[in-house]
């Protein structure tokens, strides 16, 4: 009988664990919207950012966010799918494509923080740039690379071999084959695991400090030039992410507001987060059904 | 009329295509290969040389460096560049976060696989899926505005210490060694269980005589790996832990890490002086702690025997 109750308690205590990993993520969302709901409003996301006075709002922050994201991921998708299509299709098991693979595994191994120093030892220091949106781009694309290469190897590897070889034996070359045979098929997946990725983008910070630092300049958003240092659109300006404008408002900003506008950006960074992961799983499913004709 | 070239010329040329197409697309691959090592080098390259500056150039003792719990940097007559409480601090926030979220995971990792393999996985899953997405910033932030008035009325010490980074940085890589377990267990041999239950064994009996034991090695490798993003954290931790430069006593002392002094002065202190290539070198540090974590889990991973 002793067993039985010992068998009994273990299975309520691991039951517990899951309650308590349960309630820490509820506990988590519902303190970070109701909190953060209040703040949130048409305002709150138009009006920029003040340093000194109350009642600054998060305009400029938001769109540097999205800004950001989009120059790192234009660089990072091909990058990143090339090097996928590479380890899945070209690599021959050996002692180069060891090396390729240890490569992506310290790649994404590398704290974010050695990432931001590396990037502003090369794309700041060395460039002359100073900060600027590109130099914060290329730190996440070293951030984000490893993460699109491994999910582009899975979802090419994981494509049925019929098809591949079908396409083969009609006498296709292997690069037409991955261009109009495997790709395709694996788009869903690859498309999925960026979505992911970019959400992790979304909220970095540590590696932003030092590439696109923690100012922006007065942004003139009729101005699309993208060579003029007003444009938002420039890319060679520094620029204050959400995630970096959270970490700096409370530990070295001087406006009373601070409580208000990080609740309100807080609650704005993790509604994104999670508009990312529907958007994944919503897309995924989407282009399954349309492909593969299953309900 | 001169668009119509003999079909013996049009086919040749098809080819070519062909094979300058099949060219261009290995090259292209190959290119994107050759970047990520170039990356890899080149960080390595430039933070070691960067790193090692401070040693090299400014004359700074290796020794006096990694051993003295002196850190003084701005002491114009005697400067003293000694960052052992910085990486204790590191150690000691990494080990017990460790501590609290690998039973955390694990069990949770067995819930999801033995406890309740349907529902429990449909509900812990997407869970464990949330809590990866929610930026370091914002545990940060809330752990700053909940965790260390929390811990400041209801434990004592002021709040910013030890135990907030170490809870902080629990919960962010929970879901980490909560997914490497899942798979670990799961990928386990259905044969294992059913020989198991079969001798008669309770379930608790098959887990840990049966189970824990196969996938010990995979299990490790999950907490090392969630060591690895423990040790490299930066801004959440910083927003908790006090930053002081003392090496702490207890665990509601304040602390820092090396990762929180280096964004915390990186900013402020001139590009090229001792005290800005002393930060350098702490993330050096950084970096061949995360070589060292890669290589822990190389010798884990060639322990796996199923």
């Amino acid at each position: 009988m002793k067993s039985k109750t010992a068998d009994r308690i273990a299975t309520g205590v691991f039951i517990a664990i899951a309650i308590i990993i349960i309630s820490i993520l509820v506990g988590l969302f519902s303190y970070i919207l109701i909190n953060g709901f209040k703040y949130i409003s048409w305002d709150f996301l138009t009006t920029p950012s003040s340093n000194i006075r109350a009642g600054g709002g998060i305009r400029d922050q938001l769109f540097n966010s999205f800004y950001i994201l989009l120059i790192t991921m234009i660089i990072a998708i091909p990058l990143g799918i090339g090097g996928g299509i590479y380890m899945a299709e070209y690599a021959k098991p050996g002692k180069v494509t060891d090396i390729i693979r240890s490569c992506v595994e310290v790649l994404s191994s590398l704290p974010s923080i050695v990432i931001g120093m590396f990037g502003l030892l090369v794309f700041v220091n060395t460039t002359g740039w100073g900060y600027t949106i590109l130099g914060g781009a290329l730190a996440l694309t070293v951030f984000n690379l490893p993460v699109i290469v491994r999910v582009s190897e899975d979802a090419i590897l994981a494509v049925p071999r019929e098809l591949k070889e079908a396409s083969l034996a009609l006498g296709i070359t292997r690069w037409h084959t991955i261009k109009t045979v495997i790709l395709p098929s694996a788009f869903p997946s690859i498309l999925t695991g960026i979505i992911l990725a970019a959400g992790r983008v979304f909220g970095e910070a540590a590696a932003l400090l030092f590439t696109a630092g923690l100012s922006t300049p007065r942004l003139d958003y009729a101005n699309w030039n993208p060579f003029s240092p007003q444009s938002p659109l420039n890319i060679f300006r520094p620029a204050e992410t959400l995630a970096v404008h959270i970490w700096s408002v409370n530990t070295q900003g001087l406006i009373p507001d601070v409580e208000e506008v990080s609740n309100g950006s807080a609650a704005v960074l993790v509604i994104s987060v999670l508009l990312f992961n529907l958007l994944a799983r919503w897309i995924g499913s989407l282009i399954t059904k349309k492909i593969t004709a299953t309900k | 009329m001169e668009k119509l070239a003999p079909a013996k010329d049009r086919l040749v040329k098809s080819k070519q295509n062909w094979v300058d197409g099949e060219l261009r697309g290995k090259i292209l691959v190959l290119l994107c290969a050759v970047i990520m090592i170039t990356a890899t080098i080149s960080i390595t390259i430039f933070l070691g040389t960067k790193g090692l500056q401070s040693f090299i150039k400014n004359g700074v003792s290796l020794i006096e460096f990694i051993t003295s719990t002196k850190w003084n940097p701005t002491n114009q007559a005697n400067p003293e560049y000694g960052v052992l409480p910085f990486i204790f601090g590191s150690f000691a926030v990494t080990f017990l976060a460790a501590i609290i979220a690998a039973p955390l995971g694990i069990g949770g990792a067995i819930f999801m696989t033995e406890i309740a393999p349907s529902w429990g996985r449909k509900i812990l899953q997407p869970v464990i899926e949330l809590l990866v997405g929610i930026p370091s910033v914002v545990y940060g932030f809330i752990g700053l505005t909940v965790l260390v008035p929390f811990i400041r009325e209801h434990v004592g010490g002021l709040g910013f210490s030890l135990l907030s980074g170490m809870i902080v940085l629990s919960i962010m890589i929970l879901p980490t060694i909560t997914t490497i377990a899942t798979d670990a267990i799961s990928s386990l041999p259905k044969s294992l269980r059913e020989g198991s239950y079969a001798l008669g064994a309770t379930r608790w009996q098959t887990i840990r005589k049966v189970l824990i034991p196969a996938a010990l090695p995979s299990l490790l490798t999950a907490i090392v790996l969630g060591m690895a993003r423990a040790f490299g954290e930066a801004l959440a931790v910083q927003m908790v832990i006090g930053n002081v430069r003392n090496l702490p006593t207890s665990i509601l002392d304040a602390s820092a890490t090396l990762t929180t002094i280096i964004t915390l002065n990186m900013g402020h202190t001139t590009y090229g002086s001792v005290e800005n290539n002393t930060l350098w070198s702490m993330g050096l540090i950084l970096l061949v702690m995360s070589f060292a974590f890669i290589l822990l889990i190389r010798y884990l991973s060639s322990r796996r025997k199923l």
